[in-house]
């Protein structure tokens, strides 16, 4: 694969708040490339340092191996899908997607053949003498998509660009999305703060935080191998344990020894220790490795989510057998269930769920997409 | 709901009943007089003659080689008014929309600084500041005698359509100004940054997206500027030595010498002529803003 971006070293700071630390980033041709991450994160800044909005106080941005760090955003050969769509108010539908063919002054008939198959290719036929401001959310978001990809970028950036949708359909959006990039063949870059989003449409995750890459790695390496506490938490849900490695493929928590399947950690190296919810097995209480109480149960519809108490320590479990609060439960976990990871300084900071509530975690959600605006 | 909603209704009608009433008597009855007194004769009976006299009225004018020529008086003024209005509100365009467009680009200090500055003028009353170009224009003035200073001059400035047309800039630049700045204001960064994604190099920005999104500004600063300039009257008695009669001189002149009915008839062709032209701007720019 070739590589179309590479970010080597990239810092950013606005009035001394550092935004951006040395961040390292290759991003390879034809490839759906995500930057997950709570606000301020810096995913953002990234994607307008590859537009060129920003220029990085540190670092080199390489564009097909050349540097671009003095090139304005009107000569690079990538375009934005903005998050509130940003259409030309004064143009209507048509001339908004032809609007890049016209200001490299396009022959008529060439915009006219590019413009018609970008309106098939998002699905907009007939509505080309609409006015954008007459459209629905989600169609103004596919006039946008077609105006930034008409001209055939290198690269797409997408800056949260469903954010502004319905539940419904936001996902119909990511589903249209995932067709479009494999039949444009375009790389895109998409910027977000939705976990879920994240891990259905791309190839590649970048998760972020505190102006730093967390990790790198295809979605499921990303869900089942998470290297550190902050993208175990941030990826779905996760009990996140203090261990202890006895040995290669030997962990010890909560005073029992487990079987896994990680090696390669010194001997007696404090870790910290990862089970997902869906990957425990109840079992009748003396045939668990550990045992608990059920403290709370949430009918969820698909499963049940129960919380357990271990110890002290409030476990989540996702199951599809009913357990009535207050029973006592066995817990069973298998050896390739167990994800180990060492300390880093998001160790303690996530994965118990004594103060858990669905309520409290919506809210959450809400304040840091109204601190994104 | 449906109550909640007639009772809204019913304040936001009590509110505005004071204006409706305002507007009635000082607006539109006023209106109505013109067109009677421009349709009728001295006895009020219906006549077209003031409309008539306004097109075919002739004088004699002398010309510079000494001779006389027949003019079609009225047309003439017409025309002479028109042509400075043009020329005003073309200049005023011309210097007023970059400084919108820095201004609305400042920092907020600064913007509210140049605001204050802009609108300073408009405190003074409109015959003092006409007066005191008189004072800068004349011929022994401080823009001459600043010239003599530095080795230039002296010009003669005072009397001649320049002077109109400094004096129809000075006092309505503002109104232009204004208009295209709060537009300018209110535009969305993100279009300007889009454009520039999209290919747009400055002048692009400028041409494809920051004119046309501030052409609303534009024709309001235009209509704000166009309609007094045209129907000036003082301005170019002071500073044009009463030597262009303009259309506004014209009514001034006929009201004076109690000739309501023509006065009123060349108010009203006047009212006609740029509700026209408003029509035509105001058409131009709903096609510019669908094309």
């Amino acid at each position: 694969m070739r590589k179309i971006i590479e970010l080597k070293g990239v810092s950013k700071a606005y009035d001394g708040q550092v935004v951006l630390d040395h961040i390292n980033l290759d991003i390879y041709d034809n490839e759906f490339v995500t930057l997950l991450g709570p606000s301020g994160c810096g995913k953002t800044t990234t994607l307008r340092i590859i537009a060129g909005f920003e220029q990085p106080d540190e670092g080199q941005v390489f564009f097909m191996g050349e540097d671009i760090a003095a090139l304005p955003p009107h000569k690079r050969n990538v375009n934005t899908v903005f998050q509130r769509y940003a259409l030309f108010p004064h143009l209507n539908v048509y001339e908004n997607i032809a609007f890049p063919l016209r200001v490299k002054k396009a022959h008529g008939d060439e915009i006219d053949t590019k413009v018609r198959e970008m309106l098939r290719l998002v699905g907009l036929q007939g509505f080309e003498k609409r006015s954008v401001t007459s459209l629905s959310g989600g169609q103004q978001q596919r006039v946008a998509i077609a105006r930034a990809l008409v001209s055939q970028p290198k690269v797409l950036l997408l800056d949260e660009p469903l954010s502004a949708l319905d539940a419904k359909l936001r996902k119909d959006m990511q589903a249209e999305l995932h067709k479009i990039q494999r039949a444009s063949g375009i790389t895109f870059i998409f910027v977000t703060h939705d976990q879920e989003e994240a891990l259905s449409m791309s190839d590649t995750v970048v998760v972020m935080s505190e102006g730093l890459i967390q990790q790198i790695g295809t979605p499921t390496d990303i869900y089942n191998e998470p290297q550190n506490a902050f993208v175990a938490d941030f990826i779905g849900e996760s009990n996140i344990l203090n261990g202890i490695m006895l040995e290669d493929r030997k962990v010890k928590f909560h005073g029992h020894v487990f079987e896994c399947v990680d090696s390669g950690f010194e001997k007696n190296e404090p870790v910290d220790v990862v089970v997902r919810p869906e990957d425990v097995d109840i079992v009748p209480e003396e045939k668990g490795m550990l045992r608990g109480v059920v403290t709370s149960v949430t009918f969820l519809g698909v499963h049940y989510e129960i919380i357990v108490d271990v110890q002290g320590f409030k476990w989540m479990i996702q199951t599809t057998d009913f357990c009535a609060v207050d029973s006592h439960i066995g817990l069973f976990i298998e050896p390739d269930a167990i994800q180990i990871m060492h300390k880093s300084k998001y160790s303690g900071m996530f994965g118990d769920y004594s103060s858990f509530s669905n309520e409290f975690d919506e809210l959450s959600d809400a304040a840091a997409e109204v601190e994104e605006e | 709901m449906k109550k909640e909603h007639n009772a809204l209704r019913a304040v936001q009608r009590a509110v505005l009943a004071p204006y409706g009433v305002w507007a009635l008597l000082f607006i539109v009855v006023p209106l109505l007089f013109v067109a009677y007194y421009a349709f009728t004769d001295s006895n009020f009976a219906f006549t077209t003659d003031n409309i008539t006299r306004f097109f075919t009225a002739k004088s004699q004018v002398s010309t510079d080689a000494g001779g006389t020529r027949e003019v079609y008086t009225y047309l003439l003024i017409f025309w002479r008014s028109l042509k400075l209005a043009i020329i005003s509100t073309v200049i005023c365009l011309l210097m007023g929309y970059p400084t919108a467009y820095i201004l609305s680009r400042a920092s907020e200090r600064v913007q509210k600084i140049l605001i204050t500055l802009i609108m300073i003028p408009m405190w003074m009353n409109f015959l003092i500041r006409t007066y005191a170009w008189m004072t800068i224009l004349q011929d022994t003035g401080i823009l001459n005698r600043l010239l003599a200073a530095v080795g230039l001059g002296p010009v003669h400035v005072i009397g001649t359509e320049t002077a109109v047309v400094i004096g129809m800039v000075y006092d309505y630049f503002p109104y232009m100004i204004l208009p295209i700045y709060s537009v300018m204001a209110k535009l969305d960064m993100k279009l300007v940054e889009a454009a520039k994604d999209l290919g747009c190099n400055g002048w692009n920005v400028m041409r494809r997206v920051i004119f046309p999104l501030s052409l609303p500004g534009v024709i309001s600063g235009v209509t704000m500027v166009l309609i007094p300039s045209i129907s000036t009257f003082y301005i170019s008695q002071k500073l044009g030595n009463g030597k262009f009669y303009l259309i506004g001189d014209a009514i001034e002149g006929q009201y004076v010498a109690n000739n309501l009915h023509f006065a009123a008839a060349i108010a009203f062709i006047l009212m006609i002529v740029l509700l026209v032209c408003m029509a035509l701007m105001q058409r131009y720019a709903n096609r510019k803003a669908v094309a």
